[in-house]
């Protein structure tokens, strides 16, 4: 059954009774970031944008988000296949537990994240002791940090899309000779990759944004760990000035890699 | 069936703002002739976390009625804050700096001095010595980001040393710093003296000569917004009082 994808026209035959909260709704969400670029220092704006500062910030952030993401894809898609499609006893339980991260308050997850993985942590200490490498304080301690609190997103809509999926395909695809991996490969893949794209964007966004685990777990060191959220609060206390500089350019980078996304990918592969 | 349940859910709704409402209208601010009541709130650094919060259970057993409620962090996270309206009577900043950058203020006066020191996880295992290790690239090092009042000092000490730190993390408050310390995430953090001793058991401290360049001026004063301007002109008295400044030496801060 083919999702009807044709736009309903605005103003014919939707109730006022959901046009009024949706347009509250819609001007909630917008007028901070209109007040955002209201603010804005627009005469010295081209000089600060270009300051070496906010050019490292915004390709740590970047190269830290996508990074997260791609781990997530590889952590994050068999555990959501794992959990809808295998049998497994307490499937509830893992689930719930799956998606603790998306409830518990970030700086908190950077506090367990520090008891486990920092240098006198459960793992982290082994890991100091036999490899001499210690994840705070570290990039990859980032994206650790920005994975965890991400990974969520990816997992449950990759879940959702998974249990929404016509079985029917794999069954076909298994009458036909085809193994398992191949199956999962190329029929399963292609027909839950909306669900793929939708999951990865959320994670990707949540990690750019990421702030508590990012500076309680790796710390804060411009070049190193310095991503453009740690930058804005930190530079809010001295110039807000170039906060609002920072912020502008976080969120026109997000506005822009989000509108590219949305329309081709999630609205399916028809 | 549904429209029933609705009806009802926002009629207990209603009731429930009502009655929060109700509870708004008690003054907070006029004080009552036996004596001062209400709530005081107190934007203070946050190296005066222990000291502060002593103060504020004596403050509250001298004059009952008044409830002191503090709000912690970084000095200049604090002056936004109150710049931007937030709701504070009192502002003890770990620096002069942060607190001119408050622009509705009473006259600031100095309650406390404070010196910086190295602090190091019990047992020293990165066996730190002195200034000198700050230097080394293989070390973990916390310093105070240079926003905070602890960072900036930390820097003018760094400056009088001719030392080029090498920090691993700048912390956005001195407590954020030595947290990293007592969970032994990094080797050494420069911090106050007074968060030495209020974290003694999973810390250790190592005194410096160069501190003395760099001694930070504690300023408070009563805000011109403040909501309770009478407790909070009895609260600075009390910090500047002689209980005040016991509370504060114990703690290890220099009193004027």
């Amino acid at each position: 059954m083919r999702a009807g994808r044709r736009r309903q026209r605005i103003g014919g035959r939707l109730p006022l009774v959901l046009v009024l909260p949706a347009l509250l709704g819609l001007a909630f969400l917008l007028v901070p970031l209109i007040g955002l670029l209201a603010e804005a220092p627009w005469s010295t704006l081209p000089s600060r944008l270009f300051s070496a500062d906010v050019g490292q910030a915004l390709r740590l952030s970047l190269l830290c988000a996508t990074s997260a993401t791609v781990l997530c894809l590889f952590l994050g898609i068999p555990l959501a296949w794992l959990l809808a499609r295998a049998e497994l006893p307490g499937r509830g339980l893992i689930r719930a537990l799956v998606t603790v991260p998306l409830v518990l308050p970030p700086v908190v997850g950077g506090v367990a994240l520090l008891l486990v993985l920092g240098r006198r942590g459960l793992v982290g200490e082994r890991l100091d002791l036999w490899f001499g490498f210690s994840l705070p304080f570290t990039t990859a301690g980032v994206i650790v940090a920005e994975a965890f609190v991400a990974m969520p997103f990816l997992v449950i809509s990759v879940e959702g899309a998974l249990r929404a999926a016509d079985p029917r395909y794999e069954e076909a695809a298994a009458t036909l000779g085809a193994g398992r991996w191949l199956t999962f490969r190329r029929v399963t893949l292609p027909s839950i990759a909306p669900g793929i794209v939708a999951g990865a964007v959320l994670c990707w966004a949540r990690a750019l944004g990421e702030f508590g685990a990012t500076i309680t777990f790796a710390g804060n060191l411009p070049g190193r760990t310095t991503t453009m959220p740690l930058a804005v609060y930190l530079a809010l206390e001295t110039d807000p000035d170039v906060a609002v500089v920072l912020s502008i350019v976080l969120l026109l980078v997000s506005v822009v890699v989000l509108a590219c996304l949305r329309e081709r990918w999630i609205s399916g592969l028809r | 069936m549904f429209r029933r349940t609705a009806v009802a859910v926002l009629a207990a709704l209603a009731a429930l703002a009502l009655t929060s409402c109700g509870d708004d209208s008690s003054p907070s601010a006029a004080p009552s002739s036996a004596g001062l009541s209400g709530t005081v709130n107190v934007f203070a650094a946050a190296s005066l976390t222990g000291t502060f919060t002593q103060l504020g259970k004596d403050f509250e057993a001298t004059h009952p009625g008044v409830k002191v409620v503090f709000n912690f962090a970084g000095s200049s996270a604090l002056a936004t804050q109150i710049n931007q309206g937030a709701p504070a009577d009192v502002f003890a900043s770990a620096a002069p700096k942060n607190l001119d950058q408050v622009t509705d203020k009473g006259t600031p006066t100095t309650f406390a001095k404070n010196e910086l020191e190295i602090a190091v996880p019990k047992g020293n295992p990165a066996k730190i010595t002195g200034l000198t290790d700050f230097a080394n690239k293989d070390r973990k090092i916390a310093l105070c980001a240079e926003q905070v009042p602890c960072g900036a000092a930390a820097k003018k000490v760094f400056e009088a040393a001719k030392l080029t730190p090498q920090p691993d993390s700048l912390e956005q408050d001195v407590k954020a710093a030595i947290t990293k310390v007592s969970l032994g995430e990094v080797d050494a953090a420069m911090v106050y003296k007074t968060d030495v001793l209020a974290a003694k058991d999973k810390v250790e401290g190592i005194e410096f000569p160069e501190a003395s360049q760099a001694v930070n001026d504690y300023p408070i004063a009563t805000l011109t917004k403040a909501a309770n301007p009478d407790g909070a002109k009895a609260f600075v008295d009390f910090v500047l009082s002689a209980r005040g400044k016991t509370v504060l030496t114990e703690a290890g801060f220099v009193t004027p």
